[in-house]
């Protein structure tokens, strides 16, 4: 035996305290912080050194804490988020994050922050590059780069000096109100940027338990037998359930409900992240350990690989069949129109299946309430239909369960389906007890909706100076195992499909498949990402075959005022692509200096640059005919403040701050009297789903809405009571004036409260009506438009590419929150740079190769361009303060774009998703061999 | 999951070596532990019972010169390589290396060490070292052995390295007056973040002409060679484009690419031999130019 010692024990000083923890076996140093130390400001985002989100400062220096040992801290001094904050006084770096813009989710704030201070220690005055370098694995997947690095170089210069952290510049809307237009700052940022704001994960509650779940792990099967009698008798085991033990509806589904809670015996298998079996174990090893003890018998059968297959194949994956929807579009006569064409062009595109990846995996804690209902808490873009399906498996009435929303550390259409909160439900309720199931990476890629792979065939037909006249496209969508979103992501795919453009004679159909892959749904661009990678193509391929400028062929065709669109739908305003396009052009030509952006130019050591242009819309709100309802609720408490109210979600992308603006501008107070309550549905009313770019429009309105109403009724009080006409009586400064005397808001209150009135007020708001597909008329209420244009390098040997600057302009309606509008504009392009260049979830046979964040790469500070963004307002008559959809347009062109861009530079035409340098590089190098 | 029993952070290599021979159960050495902990947490690695941190032993966080050598402690961070001024001076390709491995969270704890004795064919840190031509010491409980870098390895993952011996040292030799080295790579945006190429030159000049020289390239065949042949085409003549062009030819003749699935084809690896050659010879002939301290 040996002298040495297993250290069982450490002693260490986090953030000037010392500490000493009995450590378990193979316990990493996250884990004691979190869970020992209760430090939950610092996040896990991958557990396998990719995301960043962890790090800490150890003896100073940023590490990452989800693999280092906690053996290893022994002696060590750490600091974490919690650790910056000095007497209630932010760190610089705080400061700034908040001032820029920076936090958006927030979820990789502490990792970002932890790793810009260990830069910032050594280093005082960082260059771009130094914090490129410092930052180049610490992910931030709203893609605040921008933000970050204007953050740090501010945090940086006061640090120098002493001083104040310097302000950002960023322009105020056009007509700015009092609030709406201005530049304030989230109302979550401080406690996002202190570790303080709490994520699912952060929650625990005494006697909790964990859940986890039984994967399938096969993609095609049907389940002959399911033993689980190992794992129940496993000590530390307290339930197992199989489809068996679900005393309510077996199957979920946000639009169809034929997603299985669990797959029973005798059923089938349609992915390999189908569930089977939910565990619930006094610790998480002990519930995934049993997970290893419950031995199912598949029969194997045959796997549907994509979408094409699908509809070829003869096996039935669903008892309707493989084809979810035939989705069509007719305009005009496409025949006769491409007769009438002078040059007709055809091509296919294909994209591939990515994933959200956002940073916050999946959790949700169910607990029972002593008076018998059920809590889920969870970080869901739907909170109401989360309420729904759980109480379905339940098979109780939907008011016994109450969602509570958590922060939420990215969505993007992710987390709308519903994926642990049944199954934490389940077992809450078999246990008693509340149950906590945290998917890690591995589970979050393998189980969540994806964005749908494509097949995409575009024949154009076009006169020689330029007109389309006709256009038919043909999609295949893969929409997975179940239906998911995906009837209405590949509707908005087909519709879109032949671009923001007048087409008189339009024909687009689509195939939404089923298929043995992960299922497909909702992801930001919503099916509209891949038709316009497809037909803004086309655009350009059109343009050289015509011999007329990329920019000129789309201005000729654009969408304006009047025109109407392939569905039947008559633009009545707000239509701002021209300005888009016009200024995005004089940007690109300022910026290019020579005159002529879409040609090639050497730019040294084999490598070429090039510009390309794309445009693109994307609607605002659910559209179709589908009702598009949100109801907001203000309250007036007795210190004279405001709440709103509604159960819409902030995904990070600036919806809290939204409200806060617009419920202050009506009631004439300022935003710090104004707080914002979402996602909770006991507490707040149904603003449906956090989805379709719709909530400054939908939800913005009835907050507008219901703020007037409480300003009404505080009139109509004030005015009987004071015996003064409600015209003479007016709200400003966060005060009433009523003539000759002023009223405080407590005033108010106390008067209100002296007659026993209620101080609550609430309005439902439902939008313009839309029409389905195929009936003509309003199929969406508004629209968004914009025009990108992408400067790019390719290394013309290695066929690397990189994105030098994106000149992106977008038509918003109006810009009532100019900074988070900023982090959108800059974190679409970085989705959409993700889109292009690095993405690509792979499956093989069903089976998924990229499970881990390692395989699947976002990107991150490195990839990141100058960004340079343009507001355009064109005001909706019916939105708030004019306002329309700015989440999903934001990302849509800069694929196109950049895939433009890249032909532009070295002649090669990108057909397949994500780009290829291999490609690049050997179609260079055979194009010369022919030449 | 409970990745392991017991971890022992010795202070010697005395100490840690009793660990390998006699703690109970399964033992491996941990550093940096970057690739490490991240196979045992995903199942890609056999049943470990005892961890043995050797971060704490001062022999292997040295980097000093001694004896007309550059001496590197085994567990020295790679961040620290980077960083080192004794590095820059005498290894500079090495320093490439250890700036461009993962991202700077990681290179604070992975180790050299760890980049060479996992035996991959195209670690950063190793194709440096191969064209440096270290040695390395490396002791077990009852002696000590030195060998050269590439008698380290047996296979692709697979080392010499028995389970009860510790890599304790590398020795490089001092950079003399016109030599220099250099190393860079070619990565993809997507997948798993390994290069596609990676190649490292060192040279020695005499006045315009090469008069030694060596090449790595990887991963160029299941275990890091250098390329002998192509540094046969170059020494003793004058650097040009078309005596680059040649040894590339030289490099593709011995070296043995492969198809990685969705990293890159061989045909993709040969057509960039050629750039990245280029580059990295043109990086140390400039470097041969330096003035020696």
């Amino acid at each position: 035996m040996t002298a040495e010692s297993n250290i069982t024990q450490i002693t260490f000083n986090v953030n000037g305290q010392f500490n000493t923890v009995i450590i378990e076996p193979g316990e990493m140093l996250v884990d004691v912080l979190r869970k020992k130390l209760g430090l939950t400001g610092t996040k896990v985002g991958c557990n396998e050194a990719e995301c960043g989100a962890c790090t800490v400062l150890i003896n100073g220096e940023p590490i990452l804490s989800c693999t280092f040992p906690a053996a290893k801290a022994s002696g060590k001094e750490i600091i974490t988020i919690e650790g910056l904050e000095s007497d209630g006084v932010l760190h610089p770096l705080q400061e700034a994050f908040i001032l820029h813009g920076a936090v958006q989710c927030g979820f990789c704030i502490p990792g970002q922050i932890m790793t810009a201070a260990g830069l910032l220690r050594n280093n005082s005055n960082p260059s771009r590059d130094d914090i490129r370098s410092a930052l180049k694995d610490t992910l931030c997947r709203c893609g605040g780069y921008p933000g970050i690095e204007a953050a740090i170089l501010a945090a940086a210069e006061a640090i120098r000096t002493g001083g104040k952290v310097p302000n950002p510049a960023i322009p105020l809307a056009k007509s700015p109100q009092n609030f709406v237009g201005k530049v304030i700052v989230r109302p979550d940022a401080r406690e996002k940027v202190t570790g303080k704001a709490k994520y699912s994960d952060d929650l625990s509650f005494t006697g909790m338990l964990f859940g986890k779940t039984k994967r399938a792990g096969v993609p095609h099967a049907i389940i002959k037998k399911i033993d689980t009698t190992r794992a129940r008798e496993a000590p530390g085991v307290i339930a197992v359930m199989t489809a068996d033990d679900i005393p309510g509806d077996h199957w979920h589904g946000l639009v169809v409900k034929d997603w299985p809670v669990m797959v029973g015996v005798g059923e089938r298998v349609r992915y390999v992240g189908d569930a089977v079996a939910i565990v619930a174990a006094e610790t998480e090893d002990i519930a995934t350990q049993a997970l290893e003890l419950i031995e199912i018998e598949y029969d194997l059968q045959p796997v549907i690989k994509d979408a094409v297959q699908a509809r070829n194949s003869e096996i039935s994956l669903h008892p309707s069949g493989n084809l979810l929807k035939h989705i069509k579009v007719r305009k005009g006569d496409v025949l006769r129109g491409f007769e009438e064409s002078e040059v007709v062009i055809e091509y296919t595109f294909h994209t591939v299946a990515t994933d959200h990846a956002f940073l916050e995996p999946e959790c949700s804690i169910a607990r029972m309430s002593d008076d018998g209902r059920m809590e889920v808490y969870v970080g869901s873009q739907i909170a109401y239909a989360d309420r729904k399906q759980v109480a379905a498996a339940l098979g109780w009435a939907e008011e016994r369960v109450r969602i509570i929303g958590m922060l939420i550390g990215g969505g993007f259409g992710g987390k709308e389906d519903i994926m642990g909160q049944i199954h934490s439900a389940l077992l809450a309720w078999k246990t008693g007890k509340p149950v906590k199931i945290l998917y890690d990476r591995n589970e979050s890629l393998i189980v969540h909706p994806k964005r749908h792979a494509t097949q995409i065939r575009v024949k154009i037909g076009a006169r020689k100076t330029g007109e389309l006249v006709a256009v038919e496209t043909e999609l295949y969508g893969d929409t997975g195992a179940y239906a998911s979103l995906g009837e209405k992501v590949l509707t908005r795919a087909t519709t879109h499909s032949s671009g923001p453009y007048q087409m008189p004679n339009a024909k687009a159909d689509c195939y939404a498949m089923y298929t043995n892959n992960p299922p497909a749904g909702a992801f930001r661009g919503f099916g509209v990402t891949q038709s316009a990678f497809a037909v803004e193509s086309m655009m350009d391929i059109l343009a050289e075959k015509i011999g007329i400028d990329p920019i000129e062929l789309r201005k000729k065709n654009a969408l304006r005022v009047g025109s109407i669109t392939n569905t039947g739908q008559t633009l009545r305003d707000s239509v701002g692509l021209m300005e888009c396009i016009e200024r995005v052009e004089s940007e690109m030509n300022h910026l290019c200096g020579n005159g002529e952006p879409f040609l090639a130019r050497e730019s040294g050591d084999h490598c070429v640059r090039a510009w390309g242009f794309s445009v693109a819309y994307k609607n605002t709100g659910l559209g179709g005919g589908a009702p598009d309802i949100s109801t907001a609720e203000v309250e007036m408490f007795p210190s004279g403040k405001f709440e709103v109210r509604t159960s819409s979600a902030e995904i990070g992308q600036g919806l809290v701050t939204v409200l806060q603006l617009i419920t202050a501008e009506e009631l004439g107070v300022p935003t710090e009297k104004v707080s914002v309550l979402l996602s909770d549905t006991d507490l707040t009313p149904d603003g449906g789903p956090t989805t379709a770019s719709r909530q400054t429009y939908v939800s913005g309105n009835a907050a507008r809405y219901a703020a007037n109403a409480m300003k009404q009724k505080l009139k109509a009080f004030l005015s009987e009571k004071h015996d003064l006409s409600p015209d003479l009586i007016v709200f400003e400064d966060g005060k009433v004036f009523l003539q000759e005397k002023e009223l405080s808001m407590v005033e108010v209150a106390e008067e209100l409260l002296a007659e026993n009135q209620s101080l609550k007020v609430s309005f439902r708001y439902e939008a313009p009506q839309t029409r389905p597909l195929g009936e003509g008329g309003d199929m969406h209420f508004a629209f968004s438009f914009a025009a990108q244009a992408a400067e790019v390098e390719v290394n013309k040997i290695t066929g690397e590419v990189q994105v030098l600057r994106i000149i992106s302009a977008i038509d918003v309606g109006s810009a009532i929150n100019p900074l988070g509008l900023r982090g959108q504009i800059e974190g679409g392009v970085m989705m959409g740079i993700g889109n292009a260049l690095t993405e690509n979830f792979i499956t093989e046979n069903g089976v998924v190769v990229t499970d881990r964040l390692a395989r699947y790469r976002i990107p991150g500070i490195a990839l990141t361009p100058e960004i340079i963004p343009i507001v355009v307002e064109h005001p909706v008559s019916t939105g708030p303060f004019g306002a329309k959809g700015v989440g999903e347009i934001v990302s849509i062109p800069t694929t196109p774009a950049i895939t433009n861009a890249i032909y532009n530079a070295v002649g090669v035409r990108i057909f397949q998703l994500p780009v290829d340098q291999e490609v690049i590089a050997l179609s260079i190098r055979d194009n010369e061999g022919k030449a | 999951m409970t990745n392991w029993n017991c971890y022992f952070v010795p202070e010697s290599i005395d100490k840690a070596l009793d660990l390998l021979t006699n703690a109970q159960g399964t033992s491996c050495i941990i550093a940096g532990g970057t690739d490490l902990l991240l196979e045992i947490a995903q199942g890609r690695h056999q049943k470990v019972d005892n961890l043995v941190d050797i971060n704490k032993i001062p022999e292997l966080q040295i980097i000093k010169i001694h004896e007309e050598c550059l001496i590197i402690g085994s567990a020295v961070s790679l961040r620290r390589l980077a960083e080192s001024n004794e590095v820059r001076q005498h290894a500079p390709a090495l320093m490439d290396a250890c700036g461009l491995i993962a991202g700077p969270q990681v290179r604070n704890v992975a180790t050299l060490g760890g980049n060479v004795c996992h035996a991959l064919p195209a670690a950063d840190g190793m194709i440096a070292l191969m064209a440096i031509q270290p040695t390395l010491r490396i002791a077990n409980s009852k002696s000590e052995r030195e060998v050269k870098l590439q008698e380290l390895f047996k296979g692709p993952g697979e080392s010499t390295l028995a389970r009860d011996e510790i890599a304790i040292q590398f020795k490089l030799p001092l950079r003399k007056a016109g030599q220099a080295s250099a190393f860079s790579r070619i990565m993809r945006p997507q997948g798993v973040a390994l290069p596609i190429l990676n190649l490292a030159v060192w040279l020695e000049r005499k006045g315009d002409l090469v008069s030694n020289c060596r090449i790595a390239v990887g991963p160029s065949g299941p275990v890091p060679s250098l390329s002998t042949l192509a540094a046969e085409k170059i020494i003793g003549k004058i650097p040009s484009s078309e005596v680059l062009e040649e040894c590339a030819v030289a490099i593709l003749a011995q070296a043995k690419y492969r198809s990685s699935p969705r990293r890159a084809t061989a045909d993709y690896r040969k057509h960039i031999t050629k750039i990245l050659l280029q580059d990295v010879f043109d990086k140390a002939w400039q470097r041969s130019l330096e003035v020696q301290e």
